[in-house]
């Protein structure tokens, strides 16, 4: 079905509302990365099989005639708690749905509105019904992720019937190209990728150059090890970004899109494939789109797995074919990007705000957040927190409110110890920050970056040296190593930082680490190298006792660092089997039978062999 | 010497996405995908075929971490190491693993050709943590147990079929 004119696409958003409405209920399987792998599938599968019947029992989608659709959603945001199913009108929410509990869901809450309340999720006493009721999701400002949860990703009706592409339809019809990039600019969208840079002064750059040929890119190569917001965009809502790439490319008169997808979401490849190939279909993508003689053309370029490649020039070069290298600036991107053209390049989460700025203006997005960065942001919480999953609050919300009152506090009530905020490119925020209003410019302040948007919780088992050791190791590997700061200078930090886990760290180390790190900061080509030694600022500004507790006392108080663990049996428990004796590959325990055992902590190589053998819990590392 | 198979796909490949040098990576990850390698005489044929030297595909076919010329067994295992995984102890996953097929850091492919074992930087399943993806598909909450049981479901698998 083509769409020629914006009244035919108004007039396919009612038919497809009355098509929704027609339903008397609808069942809805998160489909999102993290249900996915919890087994979303079979149940999509099995509650499809159960309904089908009932499916038979509707002549035809029209009002009042009891219709079941089951279908398969974006990221509901809980990804802990799952597989997710909610079931509407009732809107009931269930957790950790089972194969065996679909057969119950159907007969009593499909057929009879009944709930099912063992699968309602539970906090302690309470029992929360409904999504809105969890404080998880209650406590959030959902605008990037409004449809994520509550449309069929892979429908293209679902998401104009939720009103997609009006935001387009308004851009073309009441607004010039100078209008759209003058909203944009007004609204004061920054960039989410972490830069923060104001995505309208972008636009109007791009505007303004001489040649006419542009492009129209997007960043979709998420790799923050730790973040997949963008992820659970492109997945749960992808025609939600591709509408907002429609607007840039109308703002900039570009008639080309490309999105650069991570080689590690395979699901968003397929998910956006299907999204575009809908919008070519209904006339929404390609030439002449809804009749206007505007065209806009969008390809997918799957990445290769180089981290660098997020940096914007290596991913124009990645794009071209050629190895992800960034290069030198100027001329930036916005004069010379893509097949040296002048390129609109944003992230995911950037453009995915775009379509709401337009239908509802810059002035109501301005109410939201901060003065500085307007809006919300998306961030993904992980680690010791007990729900982990994505969210979005307003900018400016506090560490306090993300990690206690939607998060839910520390997993297993563990004492907090600091969160990685921006990725192995960030920093680390600790206890004095947790009330801090986060923003872009109040998490430079704090030696960090807002990044993409990665938490990753961590409690007091979590040694930062050796989280620093792991950042290193991690930008180390992924330095592209074409200038030297980065590529020699990573080495070599890494090199001291693995040498101090290993105990054999000296006090000069730390002197060394810092100057490294202030010059990798100062002659690194890119961002990636600039922001390669944050972790190790950050960390020996705050945790200066634990590296000094390394090299000195030869010690890791969160019994991580292998090196500096002992293994110690407990003459308590230890019954005088000799198996560890017999085990242990270098002979270093020993003791006569039916007595306790010790180890020669000289001789003990920290294997683990005893500890993995004993019988009786009697071995413990120290 | 490959057989005529691969030089068939290749053209195939090829002739999906044009014979521009811009489509050098994606070719290159289409027959990565058919063969779960990259084998080096294929790329030599697709560089002449689209019109870039062999050095120059040589030189992006390294420098990204996906590309392999090395043969990889049935059952590609991805352990994530990601930052998430990693503060929820994924290497000690990683290491049930090398230890139950008997592989190393070094070697990452069983001989039998039935397993590889790589560490991959973030699946973006962090909620699940840690985790792996065996053929892309995704195994949440994994523990060392839970490592060596997978292999035994998958080489019970493989002796049925």
């Amino acid at each position: 079905m083509r769409l020629d004119n914006v009244e035919a696409l108004a007039k396919c958003r009612e038919q497809a509302r009355a098509s929704i409405d027609a339903y008397t209920c609808r069942i809805l399987v998160c489909s999102g990365n993290g249900c996915m792998a919890s087994g979303a599938q079979k149940i999509y599968d099995e509650l499809s099989r159960l309904t089908e019947g009932l499916n038979q029992v509707s002549v035809e989608m029209q009002k009042d005639v009891p219709h079941i659709g089951t279908l398969k959603t974006g990221c509901q945001g809980l990804c802990e708690y799952g597989p997710l199913v909610r079931v509407e009108p009732y809107d009931y929410q269930y957790v950790k749905v089972q194969v065996e509990d679909c057969a119950e869901l159907v007969e009593e809450t499909v057929k009879n509105g009944r709930p099912v309340e063992r699968l309602f999720h539970r906090d302690g006493d309470a029992v929360y019904e409904h999504p809105m009721d969890i404080p998880f999701l209650s406590k959030q400002t959902r605008i990037v992720l409004e449809n994520c949860g509550n449309i069929d990703a892979e429908s293209i009706d679902e998401y104009i019937a939720a009103g997609g592409f009006s935001a387009f339809a308004k851009a073309i019809t009441e607004m010039t190209c100078e209008e759209v990039v003058e909203e944009i600019d007004k609204s004061g969208l920054r960039g989410r990728g972490g830069g923060g840079f104001p995505a309208g002064t972008k636009w109007k750059q791009v505007l303004r150059q001489k040649e006419k040929e542009r492009y129209v890119v997007c960043n979709g190569d998420e790799g923050d090890p730790g973040a997949f917001m963008d992820g659970s965009v492109m997945e749960g809502d992808p025609y939600k970004l591709i509408e907002g790439m429609m607007i840039a490319g109308y703002a900039v008169a570009a008639e080309n899109g490309y999105i650069y997808v991570r080689a590690e979401y395979p699901l968003s490849v397929k998910r956006l494939k299907h999204a575009i190939a809908q919008c070519e279909e209904y006339g929404l993508l390609g030439d002449n789109i809804l009749g206007t003689g505007i065209n806009f053309h969008l390809h997918i370029n799957r990445g290769a797995g180089a981290f660098v490649c997020g940096e914007g020039s290596a991913l124009t070069a990645s794009i071209e074919g050629n190895r992800g290298m960034p290069r030198v600036k100027p001329p930036r991107t916005v004069e010379q990007g893509l097949w040296a053209k002048p390129t609109v390049l944003n992230n995911v989460e950037t453009y995915a705000n775009v379509p709401k700025i337009i239908l509802q203006g810059a002035d109501w997005f301005r109410t939201i957040g901060t003065e500085g960065s307007p809006g919300t942001k998306t961030f993904s919480i992980t680690g010791a927190i007990a729900n982990t999953g994505l969210i979005e609050v307003p900018m400016g919300s506090t560490l306090r409110e993300i990690i206690y009152d939607i998060g839910g506090g520390l997993k297993n009530g563990a004492t907090f110890k600091g969160v990685q905020i921006g990725g192995p490119s960030g920093g680390c925020l600790v206890e004095e920050h947790l009330d801090q209003p986060l923003d872009f410019d109040s998490v430079k302040k704090f030696n960090a970056i807002m990044g993409s948007g990665g938490l990753v919780v961590m409690d007091d088992n979590t040694c930062m040296v050796e989280v620093a050791r792991f950042f290193m190791g991690f930008t180390q590997r992924e330095s592209c190593g074409k200038c030297g700061p980065c590529r020699i200078g990573t080495k070599r930090m890494l090199e001291i930082l693995e040498k101090i886990v290993a105990g054999n760290g000296e006090m000069e180390d730390l002197d060394t680490l810092e100057e490294t790190a202030k010059f990798i900061r100062e002659r690194s080509l890119c961002g990636l190298g600039k922001s390669a030694p944050l972790p190790v600022i950050s960390t020996l500004k705050t945790f200066r006792d634990e590296y000094i507790e390394h090299i000195v006392d030869k010690k890791c108080r969160a019994h991580v660092c292998k090196a500096m663990q002992a293994y110690v049996i407990d003459p308590e428990k230890c019954k005088g089997c000799t198996k560890c004796a017999r085990n242990c590959p270098v002979s270093a325990i020993s003791g006569n039978k039916k007595e306790a055992h010790t180890i020669d902590t000289t001789k003990c190589i920290k294997c683990g062999t005893c500890l993995e053998n004993c019988s009786f819990g009697a071995i413990y590392v120290q | 010497m490959l057989d005529q198979s691969y030089y068939d796909t290749a053209d195939r490949i090829i002739e999906q996405y044009g014979k521009y040098p811009k489509s050098l990576i994606p070719i290159m990850q289409d027959i990565q995908e058919a063969y779960r390698y990259l084998p080096g005489e294929l790329l030599t044929y697709v560089a002449e075929k689209i019109g870039i030297t062999e050095a120059k595909a040589f030189s992006v076919a390294t420098f990204y971490e996906n590309f392999s010329f090395e043969p990889k067994g049935k059952y590609v295992i991805k352990v994530c190491d990601g930052t998430a995984c990693h503060v929820r102890r994924s290497m000690p996953v990683k290491e049930a693993f090398l230890k139950e097929l008997g592989l190393s850091g070094k070697k990452h492919t069983t001989d039998d050709m039935m397993f590889t074992v790589e560490t991959v930087s973030c699946l973006g399943a962090c909620g699940l943590a840690p985790a792996c993806t065996v053929n892309d598909e995704v195994h949440p909450k994994m523990s060392p147990e839970k490592a060596v049981e997978l292999i035994q479901e998958l080489r019970g698998g493989t002796h049925e079929a």
